[in-house]
């Protein structure tokens, strides 16, 4: 029975496809189906989104006010916004060029090689090793005790002679690169892997050599990817939030960090809801950057085909 | 031959090869040895036996309820991507093409919203959950849903875009299978690949999460080993290696299925 119906259904929509009845009785169907998933983004994504960025224009009694927002112009808060900046585009640029350098490398192997599949694997992993875990991990491998200090320490370099550096901001670096150099081996590998062997071949055949190929084909096309995947790397960065909480026991050094504070007492800078403004600040941020990503991305794919 | 002009210099990837992989595994070398240590200079395996050891139980204990949480995130929030995410994704797919711009800039926009900014957000949510469906560790699949979405997202579209949904469904539908029995019988083996990757990253995202969790009174595994952490160092980083070398099987694995991003598409 239902078998007929079915095939009757699908005569019906070929021979007269816009005969009207058929679609008024099932459209609605199908938009019922996209009800509970546009409800769950709604209630988990939207509005935890919009709530972020509007607590910031309220105060506790919940009338209106900008107080949060010139908060945003303290030369505390302006030193967080720069600190997290510079530490960004830092772990980006160095982590961009040690990835980009790791794709080169892998040009030319494979996809079934073992080597492979391993740094694919690892380079996924490290990627997502962000967090808790990975400070312990810095902790315990370049911490006061850690051998390499030790190592150091016996050749006359003492890591730890001026400060306690891994505690503080510099000590976010090393661990960052840690997983940006594998988001960027991950990101980029695609744009490397695109470069067309015809294309070096038509460079030699109009009697170019190994640096026009790079500097005058290769580079210029890369160059958006790059600046794509750089544009990644810091927006990863930027967000990032549990090595920090983990590593930097004193003070809220980077914007993450001061919106812990702003969460935990409520008496940052006096102010109420601050969090909602700092959020607003990272907010902002990131959707610039986004925006530029997509934007250059999608002047990079004309080349991938 | 060109291959040549552009591949690199034996050498220079060597010299590649070494720089980044000392960077990247002295680290893991010296946090073995620092695991394996055993008073001032010895060396055993005392700190990884510990884990079982009964006389410390109770100060482990966070880390088992911890686990015992994370494994519960895992199964809820892989359930999200199969039973809502994947379903929706063969309807936009099938039934509105229109949407499936908008769908994508939707899926995507999490990797734009800081973990942090979300919590910001979720914490007058959650106020409400806490009343409604308890304060159970589970509810924060829901949360972790979201920040799964754009990695989920992008392996189920690329076996989306590898075979023909459309043509599928309609063989399907006119040898009289029901809906159920299309989604079920037909797009989901075809879908498999994609399926298995979402899950698995859905995984390895959940085990590693701290932000949402800490912030919002949670107990997961990345907030137990934070709290144990302040007494008994090794042990915190014992489970991370562990839950790092679980991570590099997982994505070994997803390797193998070969089904992340373009892989899925070569033919």
């Amino acid at each position: 029975m239902t078998t007929f119906s079915a095939r009757l259904d699908l005569v019906t929509e070929s021979v007269g496809g816009d005969s009207p009845r058929p679609r008024a009785r099932r459209l609605p169907v199908a938009h019922l189906g996209l009800v509970p998933f546009a409800g769950y983004v709604v209630i988990f994504l939207v509005l935890p989104t919009v709530l972020a960025v509007f607590t910031g224009l309220f105060d506790k009694a919940g009338h209106l006010t900008m107080d949060n927002f010139t908060a945003l112009g303290d030369p505390v808060i302006l030193e967080t916004f720069w600190n997290s900046t510079w530490l960004s585009a830092l772990t980006a640029a160095v982590g961009a060029v040690a990835g980009a350098a790791v794709c080169y490398a892998l040009l030319g192997i494979p996809a079934q090689h073992p080597i492979r599949s391993t740094v694919d694997a690892l380079a996924g992993v490290l990627a997502q090793f962000g967090g808790v875990m990975l400070a312990f991990v810095f902790i315990a491998a370049m911490g006061r005790n850690s051998v390499l200090v030790e190592v150091l320490s016996s050749l006359g370099i003492d890591l730890y002679a001026s400060s306690n550096w891994l505690y503080e901001l510099p000590g976010l670096i090393l661990p960052y690169l840690y997983f940006q150099i594998p988001l960027m081996v991950i990101t980029f590998a695609p744009a490397l892997e695109a470069i067309k062997p015809q294309w070096a071949e038509a460079n030699l055949t109009l009697g170019g050599n190994r640096w026009t190929f790079w500097r005058r084909i290769a580079l210029p096309v890369l160059a958006p990817s790059f600046a794509a995947s750089f544009l990644l790397l810091f927006a990863n960065s930027f967000s990032a939030y549990a090595t920090a909480a983990a590593l930097a026991s004193q003070g809220s050094q980077i914007v993450p960090l001061q919106i812990r504070a702003a969460l935990t007492s409520e008496t940052v800078l006096g102010r109420e809801n601050l969090a909602g403004a700092l959020a607003f600040g990272m907010i902002a941020v990131m959707a610039v950057v986004m925006t530029c990503y997509a934007l250059i991305q999608r002047r990079a794919e004309r080349w991938r085909a | 031959m060109s291959r040549a002009t552009f591949y690199p210099h034996p050498a220079v990837r060597a010299t590649i090869a070494t720089v980044v992989g000392a960077f990247v595994l002295l680290p893991l070398a010296a946090t073995v040895e620092f695991t394996l240590r055993d008073g001032d200079t010895g060396h055993s395996f005392v700190h990884w036996a510990a884990i079982f050891d009964p006389t410390k139980a109770e100060a482990y204990k966070p880390i088992w309820v911890g686990l015992t949480n994370s494994l519960t995130l895992m199964v809820v929030t892989v359930a999200v991507v199969l039973f809502l995410l994947a379903p929706t994704m063969i309807l936009v797919n099938l039934k509105f093409p229109k949407l499936r711009r908008l769908f994508e800039f939707v899926a995507l926009l999490p990797v734009s919203l800081p973990a942090i900014v979300l919590v910001v957000g979720l914490t007058p949510i959650y106020l409400v959950i806490g009343r409604t469906l308890g304060t159970g560790a589970w509810t924060l699949a829901f949360a972790y849903g979201i920040t799964v979405l754009p990695f989920a997202y992008r392996s189920i579209q690329a076996s989306i875009d590898a075979v023909n949904l459309v043509t599928l469904a309609e063989a399907a539908r006119s040898l009289g299978a029901s809906w159920l029995t299309v989604i079920r019988r037909v797009l989901a083996p075809n879908l498999r690949g994609g399926l298995m990757a979402a899950s698995l990253i859905a995984v390895a995202v959940v085990l590693g999460e701290f932000t949402i969790a800490s912030l919002l009174n949670r107990q997961n595994l990345q907030t137990a080993l934070m709290l144990v952490n302040r007494q008994d160092a090794y042990v915190s980083v014992v489970f991370s290696l562990m839950a790092l070398l679980f991570c590099f099987v997982l994505l070994l694995l997803i390797g193998r299925t070969g089904s992340i991003g373009a892989r899925g598409k070569d033919r």
